[in-house]
C-alpha cells in the first residue's frame, strides 16, 4: 500500500481536525497537523511530504505566503498544493491558483469533494 | 472306327480336370458376389446409421439454440435488474457519502465544543463552527443577561460598527426568537440581501439548556460561495443550540468557580499568615 503524507496548515483546531478526519480515509495517510505558515515551513525541513492542504487566513503567516514561499524552494516546489479556505470569490482563487496552488477549495468543504481532488492529484483515480 | 482307349481316358481326365477348375471357378464366384452382398448391406446399414445421425443432430441443434436463446433472454432480464440495482446502490453510495460528511462535521463539531473548559476558547469554537462548517460571513453570539434581560454580544465575526451591541428580550426578531426560545429562519433566498440588515437575521438559533435560554447564535449574511443553507447545516443549528449552549455554560460556571476559588484561597493564605 503506498504512504501517502499530507501536511495540513489550520490555525482552526475544528478545521484541522475535519480534514484530517476526511484525510484518513484514503489508505496509507500519515497527517502532520500545523498553525500557521511558519510552522508548516519548520514541518517541511523536518519531514517529506506528498500534499499540502492550507488554510489562507493564519496568524504569523498567512496561506499564500505559505504557497509562494514553497513553490520559490527547490527543495519542496513539486509538492502538490491544496488551498481551502474561506475566501470564495473568483479573484481569490485566482490568485490563489497563480501563486502555484494546483487546486483551490472553498470553505464550507464537503469531504467526498475535498477526497476527489485529492485523489485525483495524488494519481489514485 | 475305333478309338483308343487310352486317348479317350486321357480325354476324360482332361474333360474332368477342365471342369473341376469351373467349379473353383464357380465357387469363388460364389463366394465373391457372397462378399459383395455382404459389403452391400454392410453399407447400406452405415448409410440408414448416417442419415439417422443427421436427423438427431439437426434435432439437437434446434434444441440448442432454443435453449442458449432461453439463457440470451434470461441473462437480458438479470442484467437489467443488475443495472436497476447498480443504480441503486450509486444513490445510495451517494446518500451515505453524504451523511457520513455530515456526521463528520457533526462529530468534529461536538468534540471541539466539549474539548475545552476556557469560556473564550469555547466562544472561539463556536465562530469557528459557523464560519467554517455552516459558512457564515457576519454572524455573532450574545449572552443574555439575566439582570437587565439584556441580549449582549460576547464574539462576533465580521459585523459592521452599525451592529447593535445588545438587545432587550422580546425585541425585534432577535429578542422574540430569544424569549420564545424558538429558531428563526428567514424565509426566501438567503443571498438576497440589499446590504447586511442588522434588525433582519438570516437566523437566530437560541442557546437553551433544557428550556432555559442563555443567548442567541446570529447569522447576518453568508460566505459569497454558500448558496443555501443544507440539511446538515439545519442539524449544526440544533446540535449548536443544545451543544454550544452547555459548553458556554459550564466554561462561564468553571471560569467563575476558578475566580472564587483563587479569591477563597488569598484569603485562607492571608487568615494564614496572621
Amino acid at each position: 500500500m503506498p504512504e501517502h503524507n499530507f501536511l495540513v496548515v489550520e490555525d482552526s483546531p475544528t478545521m484541522r481536525q475535519l480534514i484530517s478526519f476526511a484525510l484518513k480515509r484514503i489508505p496509507g495517510s500519515k497527517i502532520v497537523e500545523a498553525n500557521d505558515g511558519i510552522d508548516a515551513l519548520k514541518k517541511l525541513s523536518t519531514h517529506k511530504f506528498d500534499m499540502i492542504l492550507t488554510d489562507i487566513n493564519m496568524p504569523i503567516m498567512d496561506g499564500l505566503k505559505l504557497v509562494s514561499m514553497v513553490r520559490n524552494d527547490p527543495a519542496h516546489k513539486a509538492i502538490p498544493i491544496i488551498i481551502i479556505t474561506t475566501e470564495g470569490a473568483d479573484e481569490d482563487r485566482k490568485r490563489g491558483l497563480a501563486l502555484g496552488a494546483n487546486a483551490y477549495v472553498p470553505k464550507p468543504i464537503q469531504t467526498a469533494d475535498l477526497l476527489s481532488i485529492v485523489n485525483q492529484i495524488l494519481g489514485n483515480k | 472306327m475305333e478309338k483308343d482307349p487310352a486317348l479317350i481316358s486321357k480325354k476324360v481326365e482332361e474333360f474332368l480336370q477342365v471342369f473341376k477348375k469351373g467349379e473353383e471357378f464357380t465357387q469363388e464366384l460364389l463366394k465373391e458376389n457372397e462378399k459383395l452382398r455382404y459389403r452391400i448391406a454392410q453399407l447400406e446399414e452405415m448409410t440408414k446409421f448416417t442419415d439417422r445421425e443427421g436427423s438427431f443432430r439437426s434435432h439437437s441443434l434446434e434444441e440448442r439454440i432454443k435453449f442458449l436463446e432461453d439463457e440470451n433472454r434470461q441473462l437480458i432480464d438479470r442484467y437489467h435488474v443488475v443495472e436497476e440495482e447498480n443504480k441503486d446502490f450509486a444513490n445510495r453510495y451517494i446518500e451515505v457519502e453524504a451523511e457520513n460528511n455530515n456526521l463528520a462535521n457533526l462529530y468534529v463539531a461536538s468534540y471541539q465544543l466539549h474539548s475545552t473548559l476556557d469560556f473564550s476558547e469555547c466562544l472561539k469554537i463556536i465562530l469557528e463552527i459557523v464560519m467554517n462548517l455552516i459558512g457564515a460571513e457576519e454572524f455573532s453570539i450574545m449572552m443574555l443577561d439575566e439582570k437587565t434581560n439584556e441580549l449582549t454580544i460576547v464574539a462576533q465575526e465580521g459585523m459592521g460598527p452599525e451592529a447593535r451591541a445588545s438587545i432587550k428580550l422580546g425585541a425585534g426578531i432577535i429578542g422574540s426568537a430569544a424569549k420564545a426560545g424558538e429558531s428563526f429562519y428567514r424565509t426566501g433566498d438567503p443571498k438576497d440581501l440589499k446590504g447586511v440588515d442588522y434588525l433582519h437575521p438570516l437566523v437566530v438559533i437560541p442557546l437553551k439548556i433544557k428550556e432555559h435560554v442563555i443567548g442567541v447564535i446570529v447569522i447576518y449574511k453568508l460566505l459569497v460561495q454558500k448558496e443555501a443553507f443544507t440539511p446538515v447545516d439545519y442539524e449544526l443549528f440544533t446540535m449548536l443550540a443544545g451543544h454550544a449552549a452547555t459548553a458556554l455554560f459550564s466554561s462561564k460556571l468553571y471560569s467563575q468557580s476558578e475566580r472564587k476559588l483563587t479569591t477563597i484561597q488569598s484569603f485562607l493564605d492571608l487568615l494564614k499568615d496572621k
